[in-house]
């Protein structure tokens, strides 16, 4: 067992770096994208809300399956010629905006109008009163569904394997292929992304529990 | 670019996509309840069992939420029958992961609803002398249902959408139909702008619908 | 003495520390309506919780009609707490109302006060809907009969509440300050149905604030101080010319509230 485990573990190795590499691509431009997302659905105009409510419904109506499929035939068509890895990482970043943005959202509105009064109040602008008043305290919210979101993301990067990208879950079906030993190599693998994840979500509890004495 | 749409490879073909919706919303509902089964069976056993039972649960719930649906798939349809010497077919395979995929995050949503049941109103079920099966039964169980109604609706739109994963080891839902289509009649583009939409107005018709129900059974509004 | 349908003697409870019950006596015979009034923390609520066993007690003893409520075992010898099902079939022959009306959500008016006939005292649907169409006509509630808890205003909820517990022919009414949470306006019409009750001849123990509750429906009034009964007697005596020092206090203090 253990020496089957030594033999397959550098080409399973591979493919996890592959899906740390995809996962925080996802994470990164997500995470920059929702923030801003977030902000306009809570500060912005009517029309730029209205423009964000139907982003997010469509892409988090959307299977995430479908979505990279759709993305990577229906670029080319639209005149961008994309290879699968980016196709996947910009479908997978669209989808996780979506999810990103309604965290931020909920962060900020959570967020007790009087603050906004209050800090209006002393005369800050508004970048002030982001920076300040409102960000911070969002910050303590926003971070353990996020945290959370993470984990989501990495699970979702599984399905990259789909578009022919060697990441974990396409490197185990390679090794299998090999040794026709399919159950040590699944849970191998699921061992691999079950240390990534759990570590993360017990991460989000943590802060979770820090932050609780935030919550009214 | 030189590519001109053309639609009725798709309509051609369009039964296959509508079969294919049919099963998937067949395999969210049938996962759901088996999974409701799972996840209320498991939500008893950790809140009246012993530090074992409550570990064994817990492995479950944290194992099944860390790792990929894929991997669940692959594991159960590929994996499982290696070892266990018996083969089932693709369908029932992926219903049984999906129950249990389902399982784990309803064994939360079960406990908090137990939770929310408030304890004045148990009090009074014990006042009027009903045995604990009773209380459970006619007071704590409806109760529970209508409060997690929300979060099941949630979940079976979820699992409609996770039914798009079935693909993967060819069951013939609606994904699979599409991507039957698109690699037959070498049309790329067409069917996705035909089926994209199909999953987006399928999820917003059952979440309607689901809508519907909860009002009827909401313990907050008129009936 | 023993024909007391309530007899309570020594009875002792505390929560880590703190005695919310420190040797409390007393027999309440059939037909009173015993008003127990004193200030938060004196142990009132605690006291009515022991008695249907929504709480356990430490010590002491608490027997309905003849009937230890907590215990079995042989006298004299050592005690065994009852069990979940025992427990059930004590309770049905006590009946409470709760200060939050803690009704069944999901069920209508009807319903509410139908379920315990059906499923404890084990009527038949019919005979059961009929009793509970007549508690609920008898506290005025005739035509809210398939109206749902969050469809009845708070006066409304607690005479449902009423009714509930006293369609089950209890042999003792047990009402946990049940006006404390309505509006003012609301508790006269809930003060009417119980003083109804008592005047037909129902065996009750009342925790409440409202002093007129004292004065028009009770037979006895208890004064409980500090986890203990410190005085009991007629409301006259009581209420009118009080000779403890904390009962004096505690009265003072209600009057100007109310005024």
């Amino acid at each position: 067992m253990i020496d089957f485990a030594l033999k397959t573990l550098p080409f399973l190795w591979e493919g996890l770096t592959v899906t740390l590499y995809v996962s925080a691509m996802v994470v990164a431009l997500s995470l920059v994208a929702g923030v801003l997302m977030g902000i306009g659905f809570t500060y912005g105009p009517r029309w730029l809300r209205f423009l964000l409510r139907v982003y997010s419904d469509i892409l988090r109506g959307t299977p995430l399956l479908v979505l990279i499929f759709s993305v990577y035939y229906l670029m080319p068509f639209a005149g961008v010629n994309l290879n699968p890895l980016p196709a996947a990482v910009i479908a997978l970043s669209a989808f996780k905006t979506a999810h990103v943005g309604e965290i931020v959202r909920g962060a900020l509105q959570s967020i007790a109008a009087g603050q906004t009064d209050a800090a209006k109040a002393i005369g800050l602008t508004f970048a002030q009163r982001l920076a300040y008043v409102i960000l911070p305290q969002g910050l303590r919210r926003f971070l353990p569904p996020w945290v959370n979101s993470v984990t989501e993301a990495v699970k979702g990067s599984s399905l990259v394997s789909l578009v022919g990208i060697v990441d974990l879950m396409l490197a185990s079906q390679q090794v299998i292929g090999r040794t026709y030993e399919p159950m040590p190599v699944y849970v191998l693998a699921a061992f691999m992304y079950f240390l990534i994840n759990y570590s993360l979500s017990v991460a989000s509890r943590r802060l979770e529990a820090r932050y609780a004495y935030i919550r009214e | 670019m030189d590519y001109h749409l053309n639609f009725n490879f798709v309509w051609k073909y369009a039964d296959k996509l509508w079969w294919g919706l049919a099963l998937s919303i067949e395999l969210a509902f049938i996962s759901i309840l088996i999974g409701c089964v799972i996840g209320l069976a498991l939500a008893l056993a950790h809140s009246g069992g012993g530090r074992v039972v409550r570990s064994c649960v817990t492995a479950y719930v944290e194992f099944v939420r860390n790792v990929p649906l894929l991997l669940l798939i692959y594991l159960i349809f590929y994996g499982v029958p290696s070892i266990g010497g018996f083969a089932y077919d693709a369908t029932e395979s992926f219903v049984a992961t999906l129950a249990v995929y389902s399982g784990a995050y309803l064994v939360e949503v079960f406990r908090a609803g137990l939770d929310a049941v408030p304890k004045g109103v148990i009090d009074a079920s014990k006042a009027i002398g009903l045995t604990p099966w009773q209380r459970f039964v006619s007071v704590r169980l409806p109760i529970m249902l209508r409060i997690v109604l929300p979060s099941l609706s949630n979940v079976l739109i979820s699992l409609f959408k996770d039914t798009s994963l079935a693909s993967v080891i060819a069951v013939p839902e609606l994904l699979y139909g599409a991507n039957w289509i698109k690699t037959n009649t070498f049309r790329q583009v067409e069917v996705w702008l035909v089926v994209w939409p199909m999953y987006l107005v399928t999820g917003y018709l059952i979440l309607v619908a689901l809508r519907q129900v909860e009002r009827r059974f909401s313990l907050n509004r008129q009936r | 003495m023993s024909d007391a349908l309530v007899q309570i003697r020594g009875l002792r409870k505390s929560f880590g520390t703190t005695h919310v019950l420190d040797g409390v006596d007393i027999d309440i015979t059939k037909g009173e309506a015993v008003v127990v009034i004193g200030p938060s923390g004196s142990g009132k609520t605690t006291l009515l919780r022991c008695i249907n066993l929504l709480e356990t007690y430490d010590d002491g003893s608490i027997k309905v009609d003849g009937v230890e409520v907590g215990y079995d075992g042989p006298p004299g010898g050592r005690r065994r707490p009852r069990g979940e099902s025992e427990l059930a079939k004590i309770r049905a022959d006590i009946g409470m109302v709760f200060q939050l009306f803690n009704l069944f959500p999901h069920l209508t008016a009807l319903e509410n006060v139908m379920l315990g006939l059906v499923k404890v005292r084990g009527l038949a649907k019919a005979e059961a809907k009929s009793r509970a169409e007549h508690w609920l006509n008898r506290v005025g509630l005739g035509d809210k009969l398939s109206s749902l808890p969050n469809q009845l205003s708070g006066g409304q909820q607690q005479r449902v509440g009423i009714a509930r517990a006293v369609a089950m022919e209890p042999k003792i009414l047990l009402l946990d300050e049940i006006t404390s949470a309505l509006d003012p306006e609301l508790v006269g019409e809930v003060l009417s149905a119980v003083q109804q009750l008592a005047r037909d001849g129902m065996t009750m123990i009342v925790v409440t604030h409202e002093m007129t509750f004292a004065r028009d429906v009770g037979s006895r009034v208890v004064f409980m101080d500090a986890a203990k009964i410190v005085v009991d007697g007629a409301p006259r005596d009581v209420l009118s010319n009080p000779s403890h020092e904390r009962l004096k206090t505690f009265l003072a203090r209600i009057e100007m509230k109310h005024h």
